[in-house]
């Protein structure tokens, strides 16, 4: 498949006059990529990425998947939000039943009970899913709407800062949890990630789109992560290679680039 | 005697050698952490339940007999108003035998307040039923929302007992009338306080239900009752209690039933002792009413935020 970014443009009504978030925003996402967008607040990346889900319509040109115009969400994508957005009143297993149900009107019932299953055991949640949100820590939450969001099996994933309000320790146990069900046998052919972390960005992905704020253009840089997979936090911070990707990462950022960067090194920004 | 100690206890102990095994000490919870300790760990202070309750039930009485003070002075100095005593004994008198039924104008306090509560349930109930839905769906859709607001905001400070003579000459039946005046009393707060619910869904449950395409059900069941039901109760809190201010003016007006007929059947006979025990009685009763619906609008409070 193929998503397509032609010539995006929104603007947001800000004070007396207009901020320009999205301007002419043009990209191209293979499939079998993970792609992180990064960038300070304000810099166009939620909402690029809202547009792309189809909560958020564009003021000018187009998203296309597989050459269709996306205007509204639909089944072949799929989101995790920064504050997980699981329905309170019901337990875990719910939560994620009633999304793929609703998604997948097609699927019969055992097809949708079996993926239901199969996400929620492969976050290690099955033991916990009767509980209700309001009765598990964040990490476990997120866990759930991760095994929500790939249980309806879109096609793209798009991630809202998945980790943002997450304890260092859960952070990184998730981020290992993520790429393992998209790489095992999920059909998910693209990850679309918004973040604050440089390091999490190299660690994930497979290309950064580093986004600017206004005057600048809306997207700075591409960069491509030559780090073989599977990767460790180490390889990000010791590998000459992942060394360079975070530097360089810092200078299109803006922020300052130190000499030597230390292992224990937590390079956020805009957060 | 020695103590009684369960044989799961011995298996534990028993190697250890604790010097209180001798002593028949009472077994508590600080048995349990007895072997790490030396000396009974402090404790903090146990916020006793029962005192605050009973310093609420003191103080509310201290408020209590202030006002009946004031009251006993006043009743010495005011000609006609009967003294706290004449009026507990009216009351008294009132309640020895409240379901009495001797004609439809002479009845007992008790039938007189069924026969109150029943319309005013019935009006409220049916508010209940037209406002919900109503107020969901204008909360909900912000053209509906447009179209009913001027309405709402017109018909909304109008007292509900000037519709009154429109019911009286079209239904030809007063207590049919009082039904449909507590239905209008109750309506408005209903419908904008379901709306207000409606309204006010968090944005990322509303995402929730665009990306996994809930469909209308759904959405209703789980995205917006749940979020709209602390609104409702709300609002039904608020209408009941309107509901049963206004029942005892329309009976005031009508006349020949309901508590507000009593009231006003007490002062035709000038007995304001019966008229004050009646106002006690009538806010007791208001009181219980929004007790329930306090707790019930505690059983529908959404679990407190998750992250």
């Amino acid at each position: 498949m193929s998503l397509r970014i032609e010539n995006l443009w929104k603007s947001f009504r800000h004070g007396p006059g207009y901020q320009h978030v999205l301007r002419g925003v043009e990209l191209t996402i293979e499939s079998q990529s993970f792609v992180s967008l990064i960038g300070h607040s304000g810099c166009g990346k939620s909402t690029l990425l809202n547009i792309i889900g189809g909560l958020t319509k564009a003021d000018a040109g187009q998203v296309l998947i597989d050459g269709v115009a996306v205007t509204e969400p639909g089944p072949d994508r799929s989101f995790v939000f920064q504050h997980y957005s699981l329905l309170p009143r019901l337990t875990m297993v719910d939560n994620v039943s009633v999304a793929v149900r609703n998604a997948r009107p097609e699927w019969d019932r055992v097809r949708a009970d079996d993926h239901v299953e199969r996400y929620l055991t492969a976050v290690g949640l099955w033991d916990h899913r009767q509980k209700k949100p309001g009765q598990v820590s964040g990490g476990m939450q997120q866990r759930c709407a991760v095994a929500r969001a790939f249980a309806v099996e879109p096609r793209v994933l798009l991630l809202d800062e998945p980790f943002g309000a997450l304890d260092a320790l859960t952070r990184g146990r998730l981020q290992q949890q993520l790429v393992e069900l998209w790489q095992s046998g999920s059909d998910t052919e693209i990850v679309l990630m918004v973040t604050h972390g440089v390091d999490e960005a190299v660690l994930l992905s497979d290309r950064i789109v580093v986004m600017g704020n206004p005057p600048r253009e809306s997207i700075l840089e591409e960069l491509t992560v030559a780090l073989p997979r599977p990767r460790t936090p180490d390889m990000v911070a010791l590998d000459p290679v992942g060394r360079a990707t975070v530097s360089s990462l810092l200078g299109l950022l803006g922020a300052p680039v130190e000499e030597s960067i230390s292992p224990a090194s937590l390079a956020v920004v805009g957060a | 005697m020695s103590p009684q100690i369960p044989d799961s206890a011995k298996l534990i102990r028993t190697p250890m050698a604790l010097p209180t095994m001798s002593l028949p000490v009472a077994r508590t919870v600080l048995d349990d952490v007895r072997p790490h300790l030396v000396s009974p760990p402090p404790m903090p202070p146990r916020p006793s339940r029962m005192k605050a309750a009973a310093a609420s039930v003191l103080w509310a009485f201290l408020g209590i007999a202030v006002v009946i003070a004031l009251w006993a002075w006043a009743s010495t100095r005011v000609k006609d108003l009967p003294s706290p005593l004449a009026t507990f004994q009216e009351l008294r008198r009132l309640l020895a035998d409240p379901f009495r039924n001797d004609g439809p104008n002479d009845q007992g306090v008790g039938l007189q307040m069924l026969g109150s509560l029943g319309r005013v349930g019935r009006g409220f109930v049916l508010a209940v039923l037209v406002g919900v839905p109503l107020g969901l769906t204008i909360g909900a859709n912000k053209r509906a929302w447009k179209a009913a607001n001027p309405i709402i905001q017109l018909l909304r400070p109008v007292s509900p007992l000037a519709w009154f003579p429109i019911w009286l000459i079209t239904v030809r039946n007063a207590p049919k009338a009082a039904v449909i005046v507590i239905f209008i009393t109750a309506l408005w707060p209903i419908i904008l306080n379901a709306a207000a619910g409606a309204a006010s869904i968090p944005d990322d449950q509303r995402n929730v239900a665009r990306v996994f395409r809930f469909n209308k059900r759904t959405y209703v069941r789980h995205v917006l009752l749940p979020n709209a039901m602390p609104n409702i109760v709300t609002g039904m809190r608020l209408s009941m209690g309107v509901a049963w201010m206004v029942i005892v003016a329309v009976e005031m007006l009508s006349g020949g039933m309901g508590i507000g007929f009593f009231v006003w059947d007490a002062y035709n006979a000038l007995n304001l002792a019966r008229v004050i025990a009646a106002i006690v009685l009538i806010g007791c009763v208001g009181f219980l009413l929004d007790l329930a619906f306090l707790r019930l609008g505690r059983k529908v409070a959404l679990p407190g935020a998750t992250s």
